[in-house]
């Protein structure tokens, strides 16, 4: 196990490399500067040569593979460099808003999971029945509206029946619990609604089709109990494919929430993608991108190990 | 506390007063009398700055961040706009051939880390806007090159002597962008004020949490004693109308200060019924049709001004003005502004008849002599809902009816602003984004390409350059006004570009918001001093 491990992070290197390349010479092919849009976006009458002394300032003068080979050195030196648009750090950037995205990508998991799990496994075991019928009007319910019509729906509910909104600025659940969680805890619902029925859809079908294992049927031929049947030897074996979709789903969370980050005016790495592409800021779309690229390399490592611990038939060593 | 007013340029006449006016300012009588002290002000910020350095600055994001912590020399009196008065000046004085401007300062006067201000600091401020130093921008360069020395002969004397008349220089002295520094701060760093602030503004900064919110807090050792009114404020950063409108509705914001849509104030006024304020006011904005003229076919005159002529601005303005920001029609001159050319005298120049269809008909005529009947090409517009989109999608329709066929591309700014400076777009939509009415800044735009890089039909016109060298310079009032008309003429004939429609401003606050004044410029009355909260 740690020599597959340590094999799998050591893969990670050529593949964040991969990454590195591609966003770097990929970002360049795109018309426009952050320069143009920080001095003249709102029609500032600014000369060219001001201009170029700001791309210079900024390195934006070198050529291309000088900027790259910056970057990497920086890299190396886990500097991802400075935001081009704010001359902040770009983890100081990432940092203020990562807090955040991961809270709800935390608050979003555990809702779908804590929901999933038992929605997926009743709608499994009591296939047909009314409460399979309410489990899959949920859940198609789930996968049909977007996330962030779900959270406008919230807040314009909260708001014409209550006349109240969430916070609109964060504070860290260390500072201040309740604050934070009156604030998070929408659009964790928003998301880990949608979120839940992909994985409840996901372990019903798994769960049918592990109740048709022969494995399942001698478990009961034995007459090993059935809560024990359904526990140990099948819902373990389904839990497998909703690891994954988990697994990929809260990496998709940290930076894919856009729009529900916009709904709830949330200070989120969604809403700082998009802001840092519309910009032009090419340090920091680098350091984002590495970041989530990151993200999924890890987390994938992590579902390759945890298939190992439910599925005693996986051993990496051998 | 005093310090003295007087209107500059409503007409050129108060430029040529000497001394200061003298009205007396006293902040007790100036008050309303029930005026409430304390609390805390929320307001909305629609995008966020990406730096506090206004001199390196051209959006509103900076002013609303950054204008309450610092004080400028002059400042537009919004009540009486566009006249200026004193900021940190106790008087001023305006040569009669309008080289030198003589301002005296108010005295005590502190900046927020303690140290007194001095014409020194005034001197450092205008050194860094006129001519920046390495690494520092400043915007603000072009406007101020017409300065040729800054004198201080004593602690509180400031005076600037001339290179060349500049008849709007007093205006400019007023622009809400020349925050003043302190000397001491840009000689450790020019660069200082893009990241730390010391002004000597009303309120002191707090903190800046970056994509959240930017708050200040009371200057208790302000110079006009008695303000400000409130604790403190905190600019809440909303990036998405839908969000902004639910916190303005939801009472988590009680303002948003630059403005909104009519579809936006009508959801407002319906669910907010009479605990919203709203304000209106024709704004210093405007959408340009900008045709490029180094491509073909428009660098033909007659094509030019046929599309021009295809354009109804006056039912447009009907309908767009219901479903967005636009609103008013107007030549170089915003509409209702001491140098806005009267409706009467608009409707004769091209594009701006009433009688669309004989404009159509002439439009017709002119491109089929120019050997494009069936003309085809691409409109370049900016992604931005509001109001590029409806401009657009306007303009698509206005020319369709004279048989052009027109593809519409929208982009993000930054690829929209390299395609237009590489000169890749036939035909765009521009903006003109002016804090004030003179028209030393709105008519720059039109100057040759070489003079002008932000003229986007890149045209190259030494009779424009002429008329706006010569207005720029001329004292009388009526003779600049006829330099204007003569420039709009020229520049309508020509038909390089034209402003489409001038945006109208919609500013809605809680009624319990008090003191903050509208005016057309969301760039303008950012300070917050005279602001209070009647709750």
């Amino acid at each position: 196990m740690l020599r597959y491990t340590v094999n799998r992070v050591l893969l990670m290197i050529p593949t964040l490399l991969g990454v590195a390349v591609l966003v770097f010479f990929l970002l360049r092919i795109v018309p426009g500067d952050v320069v143009e849009i920080k001095l003249r976006g709102d029609g500032g009458n600014v000369s060219q040569e001001t201009i170029e002394m700001e791309r210079k300032r900024l390195g934006l003068d070198k050529p291309f593979v000088s900027q790259f080979g910056d970057w990497m050195i920086g890299m190396a030196k886990l500097d991802l460099g400075k935001s081009m648009w704010t001359e902040r750090p770009v983890v100081e950037e990432i940092a203020v808003r990562l807090e955040l995205s991961l809270q709800v990508a935390l608050m979003a998991t555990l809702i779908a999971v804590l929901l999933a799990v038992p929605m997926g496994t009743m709608a499994a075991l009591f296939r047909d029945t009314w409460i399979d019928y309410v489990v899959r009007i949920v859940t198609i319910g789930g996968l049909s509206i977007p996330s962030f019509w779900f959270g406008m729906l919230i807040m314009l509910t909260l708001l014409a029946f209550f006349n109240w909104l969430p916070p609109i600025t964060f504070t860290p659940i260390y500072v201040d619990p309740i604050a934070n969680l009156t604030q998070l805890i929408w659009p964790a619902m928003a998301v880990g609604y949608r979120y839940c029925a992909v994985v409840a859809r996901m372990i019903r079908s798994s769960l049918l089709e592990v109740l048709n294992e022969d494995y399942i049927r001698t478990a009961r031929a034995k007459g090993v109990y059935e809560k024990l049947v359904i526990s140990r030897h099948a819902l373990r074996n389904a839990l497998l494919p909703a690891i994954t979709v988990i697994g990929l789903e809260f990496t998709f969370l940290i930076g894919g929430l856009v729009v529900t980050e916009q709904v709830f005016n949330l200070n989120g790495i969604g809403q700082l993608f998009v802001q840092s592409i519309s910009r032009n800021d090419f340090t920091l779309i680098q350091g984002m991108v590495m970041l989530i690229a990151a993200f999924y390399v890890f987390v994938n490592l992590l579902i390759d190990l945890l298939y190992a611990v439910f599925d005693p038939r996986i051993r990496y060593d051998t | 506390m005093t310090t003295t007013r007087r209107t500059a340029l409503k007409g050129l006449a108060g430029a040529f007063a000497l001394g200061a006016g003298g009205v007396h300012w006293d902040v007790a009588q100036a008050q309303p009398a029930a005026v409430k002290r304390g609390g805390t002000l929320n307001f909305a910020i629609s995008a966020e700055a990406p730096h506090y350095d206004p001199h390196a600055s051209d959006t509103y994001a900076t002013l609303h961040l950054a204008a309450p912590f610092y004080s400028t020399l002059l400042r537009f009196n919004l009540a009486k706009f566009p006249a200026v008065e004193g900021d940190l000046v106790q008087s001023w004085t305006v040569a009669p051939d309008l080289m030198t401007y003589t301002f005296k300062l108010l005295p005590d006067v502190k900046f927020h880390s303690g140290d007194t201000l001095t014409s020194a600091d005034v001197k450092a401020t205008y050194d860094r806007l006129r001519n920046p130093p390495q690494g520092v921008v400043s915007t603000r360069k072009a406007t101020f090159s017409d300065i040729g020395t800054i004198e201080t002969p004593d602690p509180l004397t400031v005076v600037f002597k001339m290179k060349a008349v500049n008849a709007a220089m007093l205006e400019h002295f007023a622009s809400p962008w020349n925050t003043i520094y302190a000397a001491k701060d840009l000689a450790t760093d020019p660069a200082s004020p893009r990241t730390k602030i010391n002004g000597t503004g009303p309120f002191t900064f707090v903190e800046h949490v970056k994509g959240s919110h930017v708050a200040g807090k009371k200057n208790d050792n302000y110079f006009k004693k008695g303000l400000p009114y409130l604790d403190g404020w905190k600019g809440i950063f909303t990036l998405q109308a839908a969000a902004m409108l639910n916190a303005v509705q939801g009472g988590q914001v009680l303002g948003e200060f630059r403005g909104i849509s009519p579809a936006e104030r009508d959801r407002l006024v319906q669910t907010m019924g009479d605990k919203i304020r709203i304000e209106e006011s024709s704004w210093t904005l405007n959408l340009l049709v900008c045709f490029n003229v180094d491509k073909k076919p428009f660098d033909d005159v007659r094509v030019r001004k046929a599309l021009l002529l295809a354009i109804d601005r006056w039912g447009g303005s009907t309908g767009l003005s219901r479903i967005s920001t636009l609103r008013s029609v107007g030549g170089v001159v915003r509409p209702g502004s001491p140098f806005a050319t009267p409706e009467a005298e608009l409707v004769k120049l091209p594009g701006f008849s009433k009688n669309i269809a004989a404009s159509r008909a002439e439009a017709k005529k002119l491109l089929a002599d120019a050997g494009h009947p069936n003309l085809k090409f691409t409109l370049w517009n900016r992604n931005l809902a509001m109001p590029y989109t409806p401009a657009g999608i306007f303009l698509v329709d206005q020319w369709r009816q004279i048989g052009v066929e027109v593809e519409h591309k929208q982009s993000d700014t930054g690829a929209y602003l390299a395609t237009m400076n590489a000169g890749n777009h036939d035909v765009a939509i521009d903006f003109s984004n002016l804090f004030m009415d003179d028209t030393s800044l709105g008519l720059a735009k039109y100057l040759s390409v070489s003079r002008a890089p932000e003229n986007r039909s890149r045209s190259k016109d030494e009779q424009l350059d002429k008329l706006f060298d010569d207005h720029m310079r001329e004292r009388d009032p009526e003779k600049r006004k006829a330099l204007i008309r003569a420039f709009e003429k020229r520049l309508f004939e020509q038909a390089y570009q034209q402003p489409l429609l001038w945006w109208h401003r919609i500013v809605p606050t809680h009624k319990v918001l008090m003191g903050w004044q509208m005016s057309p410029s969301h760039n303008l009355g950012a300070q917050l001093e005279g602001v209070w909260l009647n709750a």
